[in-house]
C-alpha cells in the first residue's frame, strides 16, 4: 500500500471541557479524492482546522509524505503545500480575480506590484484547470456567480503548487449545474496528482467524485473505506450511528 | 453587475478581446447601472453647481475667484485625502479636523514662540500627526474600541489640546516666509507651464510603457486611442487651468502683479500622485482594499490586519497635519478654531461626495479632490451670492446626506445585481 501524502494519527482536541476529537486517524492520498463526511458537530471542520494549523492539537501526530511534521500556524501548512478552501470562501468582493488569487502573496518588482506576471500566472492556472466560465480575469469578484466564486477560491489554493487541497463543503450553496462544474474541477485536481479532501453533506457528491470516504461520528473516526466498497445506505448509517455491519466503532 | 452565463464553450475572452474606446465606454455605463457610480455624481454636481453660480454671479468665473477656490478648499481637501484611507477600511476618523488644529498649533508654537527653523517646525507638526494616528489606530485595532468612539473622544480631547497649546485662546501669528507661501503665494507663470508639460509627459509615458509591457506579454493592453483620449483630456483640462491661473488677477496690475498657479496646487497634486501610487501599485495599498472588502479574508491570506489599520490611521492623521499646516499658512495664524467648526464634516463630506464609500473597500484619493472641489464651490458660490453661514451649512449638510444616500443606494443596487 502506498504511503498517504497526509496522515494524522491519534488526534485529540478539546475546547475547554468539551472534547471535540477523540483519537482521530485520517489519511489522504495523492491523486485521490478523500471525502470527509459526518453529521453536524461530528468534528469535520475542527479536524480540518487542526490540519491547517488554525487550531493547535492537544495530542497526536501528523505525517506529511511519511515524515513527521509540526504545524503551528496557517503559514506552516502553506509551506508544506496544504491549502484549505473554506466554506465562506474568504474572497474580497471589491477586488478582481487576479488580486484575490494573489492576496497576501503579491508578486512585486521592488516596491511596485508586478501586475502583468500575476495576471499571466492566474490565467495559466485557470486554463490549466480548464476553467472557461469567467469573462475576464480582471472582473470584480462581486460580479461572479456562486460557482465561479468557488472556482476562483479553488484556483487560488492551487496556484501555489499545493499538494493537499482541503475543500470545506464547496457545493453547499450551489445550484445543480454549478455543483457539477465544481465537482468536475475537484476531480481534475485529483487527476493532476493532488491529494484532495472534500468535506460534504451531500451523498450524491461524495459518491460522484470520491475514491475514499472517511466518516466521523461524534468526534471519533467511524471508518475509512474505499468508496467502491460501500453503499449509500452504509455511509448514511456510519454518519448517523457510527457503525454499519462490520464497519464502524466497536462498542 | 453583469453576470456571466455559464456556457461550457465560453472561453476566457480576456486574451482575445482588446478594449476599444467604445467597449470601455459601454463597460463604464454598465458599471454605473450596476450601482458603481464612482466619481460620476461629483463630476455632474461640479458641472451643475458651476453653471448655476456662473449664471447667477458672473464674478464666479473670474480668474481671481478660480484661484481662490483652490486656496479655500486646499486644507479640507488634504484632510479628506487622508480620510479616504480610514474610510477604505470601513472606519471613520471624527478627530481629523482637530488633529489638524493640534498639528497647526504645534507648528505655530515651535515656529513663532520658539523661533525654530521652518523645516523643523513642519516636521514637528507632521510627526505630531503620526503620533496621533498611532495612538488612535492602536486603540481601534489592538484594544478594539470602535473607531467612532475613539475618534469622538479624540475630537473632544484635541479641542482641549489646541486650547492648551495656544494658551487659552490667544492667536499665534505666523510670519515665516516659507510657511506662509504654501497657501498664499503663486508659482511664476513659466514654472506653472513647465510643471504642466512635465506632468503630462510623465503621465503619457507611464501609460504608454504600461501598455507596451502588457502587450509584450500577450496580455490585454489599452489601445492607443484610449491612451490618447486619456492623455488628451488631462492635457486640455490642466492646460486650461494653468492658462487661467497665469492670467493677471490683480485689480491694479501696476502696483502688484498677481499671476501664476498657487503653490498649494502642485503640493496637492504631488500628494495625489504619491498616495494613488501607494494605493494602486503597492502591496500595502492592495491590502488596505482587501481589509476594507473582507477583513476575515485578508486575515486568512496572512495580512496583518491590525498593522494595516494602524497605518491607515497614521496616514489619516499625518495628512490632517499637512492640512493643518496649509490652514495655518492661509490664515497666517493659528487660533483655537483652527481645524474646528465645519472642517471635519467638510472633509468627510468631500471624500464621500467624491465617491468613497462609507462602508469600506471602495474609494480613491482622487475622490477627495473631486469632492473637495464640490464643497469649495458650494462654499465659494454661496458666499458670492451673499448667503450667510446658515444657508451654507444647510446646503453642505444636504449635499453630504445626498452623497451618503447615493453611496448606500448604490451598494444596495450592487448587492442586488450581484445576487441576481
Amino acid at each position: 500500500m502506498t504511503t498517504p501524502l497526509l496522515e494524522v494519527r491519534g488526534i485529540d482536541k478539546s475546547f475547554g471541557p468539551v472534547q471535540v476529537l477523540h483519537d482521530v486517524a485520517f489519511s489522504a492520498y495523492a491523486g485521490e479524492v478523500t471525502a470527509l463526511v459526518g453529521d453536524n458537530g461530528a468534528g469535520k471542520s475542527t479536524l480540518v482546522k487542526c490540519v491547517g494549523g488554525i487550531y493547535p492539537i492537544d495530542s497526536g501526530e501528523m505525517l506529511f509524505d511519511g515524515r513527521p511534521v509540526q504545524v503551528h500556524g496557517p503559514r506552516d501548512a502553506g509551506v508544506l503545500g496544504i491549502e484549505i478552501v473554506y466554506q465562506d470562501l474568504a474572497l474580497c468582493d471589491n477586488l478582481d480575480i487576479v488580486q484575490n488569487m494573489f492576496l497576501g502573496r503579491e508578486r512585486r518588482r521592488g516596491l511596485v506590484l508586478d501586475e502583468a506576471s500575476m495576471e499571466e500566472m492566474a490565467e495559466q492556472t485557470l486554463s490549466g484547470l480548464s476553467v472557461r466560465t469567467v469573462k475576464s480575469i480582471r472582473q470584480q469578484v462581486s460580479s461572479l456567480s456562486g460557482g465561479q466564486r468557488q472556482t476562483v477560491a479553488i484556483a487560488k489554493a492551487v496556484l501555489w503548487n499545493s499538494k493537499v487541497v482541503i475543500l470545506d463543503e464547496p457545493t453547499a450553496a450551489l445550484g445543480v449545474a454549478q455543483t457539477a462544474q465544481v465537482l468536475e474541477l475537484v476531480r481534475r485536481l485529483a487527476d493532476k496528482g493532488l491529494a484532495v479532501v472534500l468535506i460534504s453533506h451531500n451523498m450524491n457528491d461524495v459518491f460522484a467524485v470520491s475514491d475514499r470516504i472517511a466518516a466521523l461520528y461524534l468526534g471519533r473516526m467511524a471508518a475509512q473505506v474505499r468508496t467502491a466498497d460501500v453503499t449509500h445506505a452504509q455511509v448514511v448509517e456510519l454518519i448517523t450511528s457510527g457503525r454499519s455491519g462490520d464497519l464502524g466503532i466497536v462498542q | 453587475m453583469n453576470k456571466v452565463k455559464e456556457l461550457p464553450g465560453e472561453a476566457i475572452v480576456a486574451a482575445t478581446q482588446a478594449p476599444s474606446i467604445g467597449r470601455s465606454v459601454r463597460a463604464y455605463v454598465e458599471r454605473v447601472r450596476g450601482g458603481d457610480m464612482g466619481a460620476l455624481p461629483a463630476v455632474l454636481g461640479l458641472v451643475v453647481l458651476c453653471t448655476v453660480f456662473a449664471i447667477a454671479r458672473p464674478s464666479f468665473l473670474t480668474a481671481i475667484n478660480f484661484a481662490n477656490l483652490f486656496t479655500q478648499g486646499a486644507a479640507v481637501t488634504v484632510i479628506a485625502m487622508g480620510l479616504v484611507f480610514v474610510l477604505l477600511l470601513g472606519e471613520i476618523d471624527l478627530s481629523a479636523g482637530f488633529a489638524s488644529g493640534v498639528c497647526a498649533a504645534v507648528l505655530a508654537v515651535t515656529l513663532t514662540n520658539m523661533g525654530l527653523p521652518w523645516y523643523v517646525c513642519v516636521l514637528a507638526a507632521i510627526l505630531t500627526g503620526v503620533l496621533i494616528g498611532t495612538v488612535l489606530g492602536a486603540l481601534v485595532a489592538k484594544v478594539g474600541i470602535p473607531s467612532f468612539v475613539v475618534t469622538l473622544a479624540a475630537f473632544l480631547a484635541f479641542q482641549g489640546l489646541v486650547l492648551l497649546l495656544v494658551d487659552e485662546g490667544t492667536n499665534i501669528s505666523i510670519r515665516d516666509n516659507v510657511v506662509v507661501a504654501i497657501a498664499t503665494r503663486n508659482l511664476p507663470p513659466w514654472l506653472g507651464w513647465a510643471l504642466y508639460a512635465g506632468g503630462v509627459a510623465i503621465y503619457a509615458a507611464v501609460q504608454l510603457l504600461r501598455a507596451r509591457g502588457r502587450a509584450k506579454r500577450g496580455l490585454v493592453a489599452d489601445p492607443m486611442s484610449l491612451i490618447a483620449a486619456r492623455v488628451g483630456t488631462l492635457a486640455v483640462i490642466a492646460g486650461l487651468a494653468v492658462y487661467v491661473l497665469n492670467l493677471e488677477r490683480s485689480r491694479n496690475a501696476l502696483i502688484t502683479s498677481l499671476t501664476g498657479v498657487p503653490i498649494v496646487i502642485p503640493v496637492i497634486l504631488a500628494l495625489l500622485v504619491v498616495w494613488t501610487f501607494v494605493l494602486r501599485r503597492t502591496a500595502f495599498g492592495r491590502h488596505i482594499y482587501a481589509v476594507g472588502g473582507n477583513a476575515e479574508a485578508a486575515r486568512r491570506a496572512g495580512i496583518a490586519v491590525d498593522r494595516i489599520k494602524v497605518s491607515a490611521f497614521v496616514i489619516c492623521s499625518s495628512m490632517a497635519a499637512v492640512g493643518g499646516i496649509i490652514a495655518a499658512s492661509r490664515a497666517s495664524s493659528v487660533d483655537p478654531n483652527t481645524g474646528g467648526s465645519s472642517v471635519l464634516l467638510y472633509a468627510v463630506g468631500a471624500a464621500v461626495i467624491g465617491g468613497t464609500s462609507l462602508f469600506g473597500g471602495k474609494g480613491r484619493v482622487l475622490d477627495a479632490i473631486l469632492g473637495g472641489a464640490v464643497v469649495a464651490v458650494i462654499e465659494n458660490g454661496m458666499g458670492l451670492m451673499g448667503y450667510g453661514a446658515s444657508v451654507k451649512y444647510l446646503v453642505t449638510g444636504s449635499v453630504l446626506l445626498l452623497a451618503a444616500g447615493v453611496d448606500a443606494l448604490a451598494r444596495k443596487r450592487a448587492a442586488a445585481a450581484g445576487l441576481r
